[in-house]
């Protein structure tokens, strides 16, 4: 078609243009800029967390996070919303049941899942995982568990909750480290520990923990509330 | 060096976004559109994590044996571009929930996917 033949063509001219100014303008850089220099070089001292990538996101820019879990509440309760529907009154017992593979799956992967992603987002500041990692992971479980039976309706209210107060936490937690501590979302009011202990880097581990709670709930309630509005097919 | 590990990265992050581009253009089913943008998010996190990369340096976590906190500002690369993609992960999550959402909705309504069947925005 010539229409898409044409766009093609523009999308062919965007792209030598893109691939010339970013080839021209990117440069191995030999030494870090003067932000990532900061960071790295007084990030053990500062705050103590293992990973600097944990300490930028949650404490340098932890209001960058605090934003993007709002974005993705938001994003959460919009669906939740467009979703909502009157209670089926289908009957109960007509229900095919998931596929022996899922079902048989779902009985070993699950606990192990959610066991992983809360060790993810426990050891956060250690190693490379974190809240948004660990509550992925635990979105999978989630996933899992609907594919295996997928006409049985998991109750969302426990996650709306676990969302609900982790959000509130973590905010809590911020103001915490702006009475007892530098500012706003300020870790540094816990005693920063031994580094690479689990209880190190003040209140990081505690903020993670919050993220992936969260993360965990919202992924969880998405894929449950669209998982709900599924016809049953048999 | 042509095919170096920078290289590679960067012409994969373009060649995503301009597949991911094209792919939104050109179709007219919404969720083909939809599977176009997340290829277009994929490049562009690929894009953001290639421009902290630094050749012969290793990840910004102290371990304490090869990375320690004197040397890790001569051996680690750049945390804020991967601290940026990690969240930009997530959002692009929720992104592509809300877009299958409104698809969804868009069908529960009209009972069709094409794209040129919704012409109330246009005049």
């Amino acid at each position: 078609m010539l229409k898409n033949s044409f766009i093609a063509l523009l999308v062919l001219a965007f792209g030598v243009l893109l691939f010339h100014g970013v080839v021209k303008l990117y440069k191995v850089p030999e030494k870090l800029n003067r932000t990532a220099e900061f960071y790295n070089s007084n990030e053990a001292s500062q705050i103590g967390a293992a990973n600097v990538v944990t300490a930028v996101v949650v404490t340098y820019r932890g209001l960058y996070t605090l934003g993007e879990v709002t974005v993705l509440f938001l994003a959460a309760s919009v669906i939740g919303f467009f979703l909502k529907r009157k209670k089926k009154t289908a009957p109960v017992d007509a229900k095919p049941a998931g596929s022996e593979l899922m079902t048989t799956a779902s009985k070993v992967l699950v606990p192990g899942s959610i066991i992983l992603g809360v060790y993810v987002f426990v050891n956060g500041h250690l190693t490379p995982g974190g809240g948004f990692q660990g509550g992925a992971i635990i979105g999978t479980a989630i996933l899992l568990l609907a594919l295996a039976n997928p006409t049985y309706s998991i109750s969302k209210k426990v996650f709306h909750w676990i969302e609900s107060i982790s959000g509130f936490v973590f905010v809590a937690i911020g103001l915490a480290g702006l009475l007892l501590a530098g500012g706003f979302l300020d870790t540094r009011f816990l005693p920063n520990g031994e580094m690479l202990s689990l209880f190190s880097a003040g209140a990081i581990p505690l903020i993670y923990s919050m993220i992936g709670l969260k993360v965990g709930s919202e992924i969880s309630g998405i894929i449950l509330e669209l998982n709900d509005t599924q016809p049953n097919q048999d | 060096m042509l095919l170096s590990i920078e290289n590679i990265a960067l012409a994969s992050g373009i060649l995503l976004i301009l597949i991911g581009l094209l792919g939104a253009l050109t179709n007219k089913n919404i969720i083909r559109m939809i599977v176009a943008f997340s290829i277009f998010d994929t490049g562009v996190n690929i894009l953001i994590v290639t421009f902290g990369y630094m050749p012969g340096r290793t990840a910004p976590i102290i371990d304490g044996a090869k990375v320690t906190a004197q040397n890790i500002a001569q051996v680690a690369i750049d945390p804020v571009p991967q601290a940026l993609v990690l969240t930009a992960i997530v959002i692009g999550f929720g992104v592509t929930a809300l877009m299958l959402v409104f698809a969804l909705k868009m069908h529960e309504k009209r009972k069709s996917l094409d794209i040129n069947d919704y012409t109330d925005l246009k005049w």
